[in-house]
């Protein structure tokens, strides 16, 4: 049972993180970016490469992948966002938009993938040695990914909020219309905090290619879980996020063990289920008004 | 008055056209045409719900593999018609789940349940399968020739369209159009919005669950990463879009054209067909956000105001 729940948290980590990055891009962003878990595959594929080509260990691979990440974001914003947010002044219709457009982005990236990558699961073996915690033995290489999630995921805390440029940001999740008035730029700020989530979503990404078997096509269920987990937490909340995400986990692995592995997407949906009847506004969440 | 019944006639003896159009055409003729029906009628339903509530719905594919996998599963075991009863219902039966759960809330939220939908569904079938009855993939024996299929599809289409002239004209058209331009109007005017959304959608996917079930026998082997495929998804919401889902006639006109050119691409570049295809729906997203029927209304009237301000 313990043991059970240690993986559960160290895999809940990994899923808190990316949907730390989701909930930055649709809180802040304003985009609801359904092609979120074909750039974390992305990514997972890139270290996968960076590894086993070039002999680059994962951890230094994050050095590489993330600031890649980061500007591909920034590119996507720039290039693709940026006209809809512009002319949903007009019509306010940025919520579909952006739904179809990243749809759209979604089909792209599988699609390139496939003809990259082709269609088999991959993985790699990086450090996959078992480690003694608490009476349950878990894979260093999972141990690690949550190490890496704490950090990662404390430093994006830390900075959102107590630096000032954090408190911008979460000025414009609260009231993007009043943020202006204060002197924010919030375009600017909005394509930042959508480079960041893609930056999340890729150190998932790389997270997960340590210790899991990933293959192109599986960015769907990873946007569903990290959507679910936003939900759940209140859309922009990042700690409801880090703790539904972490509940997340131990549900799946709970699941996974005592029922059936083939069972975890199910087991991800009642849990959308009973909170989207009983809190529709998430957990922790005051009503989203949205 | 006069215009409803010409117009009405002119549908008839269309519809009359199309269904002569087999006994003219080859197999492979046949194959395309039925092809092209299937999808004017996936993308006219679910521009039936879609369209109106600006719900975009992205679980199409759900619902059809729904209707084809029952079919796989009872062909052998009930008439072909009672086969197709059962597949409708459970459509219906899961239509109202994710209706009931998503419906009364925020756009946002009936957009993520459907997106997983399809997946969820998949695995809990192969699951099925595998545990329970041993078996992954079966086949379909039914003696149904490939005319027999376009017909019933053709009715299907129709029946769609026709549905969807139906509610236009009706209380429930007037409701919506109230629901599409300002919600909370809608709510203070007395309609039921989560009502009217609910039954738009249950017959939304009703209709797409049958197309499915009426098209499985062109398969005869079937297994779940077939009949889920997220593909029939994309394709039916982009020609959707391309057309215009606001449109009576905007998704079948999207349909055509954009069915064709994915039987080309999937001839010719079999590899990258997903990749053009998600370009060209961003660049549908960019250029015809509202289709092509609106655009060419939007310039035509444009033109007008510039003909009559010279």
């Amino acid at each position: 049972m313990i043991s059970t729940l240690i993986t559960g948290l160290v895999l809940g980590g990994t899923y808190a993180l990316v949907a730390m990055g989701l909930t930055l891009q649709y809180g802040i962003s304003r985009i609801m970016n359904l092609a979120y878990g074909e750039i974390l595959i992305f990514a997972a594929f890139a270290a996968f490469l960076l590894f086993s080509t070039f002999g680059i260990n994962p951890i230094l691979g994050l050095g590489i992948v993330l600031p890649a990440a980061f500007a591909c974001g920034y590119l996507i914003y720039g290039v693709m966002m940026q006209p809809l947010v512009t002319r949903s002044k007009k019509t306010g219709t940025l919520e579909v938009d952006s739904i179809l457009a990243t749809f759209g982005l979604l089909f792209v990236i599988q699609g390139i993938m496939l003809v990259t990558f082709g269609s088999n699961y991959t993985s790699y073996n990086f450090l996959n040695t078992g480690i003694n915690v608490l009476g349950a033995n878990v894979a260093a290489n999972r141990l690690l990914a949550f190490a890496l999630a704490i950090i990662i995921g404390a430093t994006l805390f830390f900075v959102l909020t107590r630096t000032r440029w954090g408190t911008t940001i979460r000025a414009i999740a609260v009231n993007p219309d009043a943020a202006p008035l204060v002197g924010i730029d919030v375009n600017r700020t909005a394509r930042f905090a959508f480079a960041l989530g893609t930056m999340l979503a890729a150190s998932g990404g790389v997270m997960i290619s340590m210790y899991q078997t990933f293959n192109a096509s599986m960015g769907v269920v990873f946007t569903m879980k990290a959507l679910v987990i936003v939900i759940m937490g209140g859309l922009g909340n990042l700690m409801g996020a880090l703790i539904a995400g972490l509940l997340l986990g131990v549900v799946e692995t709970l699941v996974a063990t005592y029922v059936d592995p083939g069972l975890t997407l199910a087991a991800t949906y009642c849990l959308f289920l009973v909170v989207l009847l009983w809190k529709p506004a998430g957990l922790f969440g005051k009503a989203a008004g949205r | 008055m006069t215009r409803t019944i010409l117009g009405l006639m002119l549908a008839i003896l269309g519809l009359a056209a199309l269904a002569w159009m087999p006994t003219q055409l080859g197999a492979y003729g046949v194959g395309l045409l039925l092809g092209m029906t299937g999808y004017v009628a996936l993308a006219s339903a679910w521009a039936l719900f879609s369209g109106p509530t600006r719900y975009v719905s992205l679980a199409t594919v759900a619902f059809f593999g729904i209707g084809a996998y029952t079919v796989a599963v009872l062909s052998e075991t009930l008439p072909y018609w009672a086969v197709l009863l059962v597949a409708a219902v459970i459509g219906l039966a899961v239509a109202l789940i994710v209706g009931l759960a998503t419906l009364r809330l925020a756009g946002v939220y009936f957009v993520i349940f459907t997106f997983g939908l399809a997946e969820l569904i998949r695995q809990l079938v192969t699951w099925y399968e595998v545990n329970v009855t041993g078996t992954l993939g079966r086949y379909i024996f039914l003696p149904i020739t490939a005319e027999q299929i376009y017909w019933q599809l053709l009715a299907v289409a129709a029946g769609t369209i026709a549905i969807g002239w139906l509610i236009s004209r009706s209380r429930l058209g007037l409701a919506l159009k109230v629901i599409g331009d300002d919600e909370t109007v809608a709510g203070h005017t007395g309609i039921n919005i989560a009502g009217v959304k609910l039954a738009l959608f249950a017959v939304s996917a009703t209709i797409i669950t049958l197309v499915g079930a009426i098209q499985a026998p062109r398969w005869t082997y079937v297994e779940p990463a077939i009949v889920f495929n997220p593909t029939i998804s994309f394709l039916t919401l982009i020609m959707a879009l391309l057309g215009g889902a606001n449109r009576l006639w905007g998704p079948a006109l999207g349909a055509i054209p954009l069915f064709l050119l994915f039987e080309w691409l999937s001839a010719n570049f079999p590899n990258h067909y997903s990749i053009i295809l998600g370009l060209l729906f961003i660049a549908i997203v960019f250029v015809v956000p509202r289709g092509v029927l609106a655009g060419i209304e939007d310039g035509w009237a444009r033109l007008k105001r510039r003909g009559e301000a010279a």
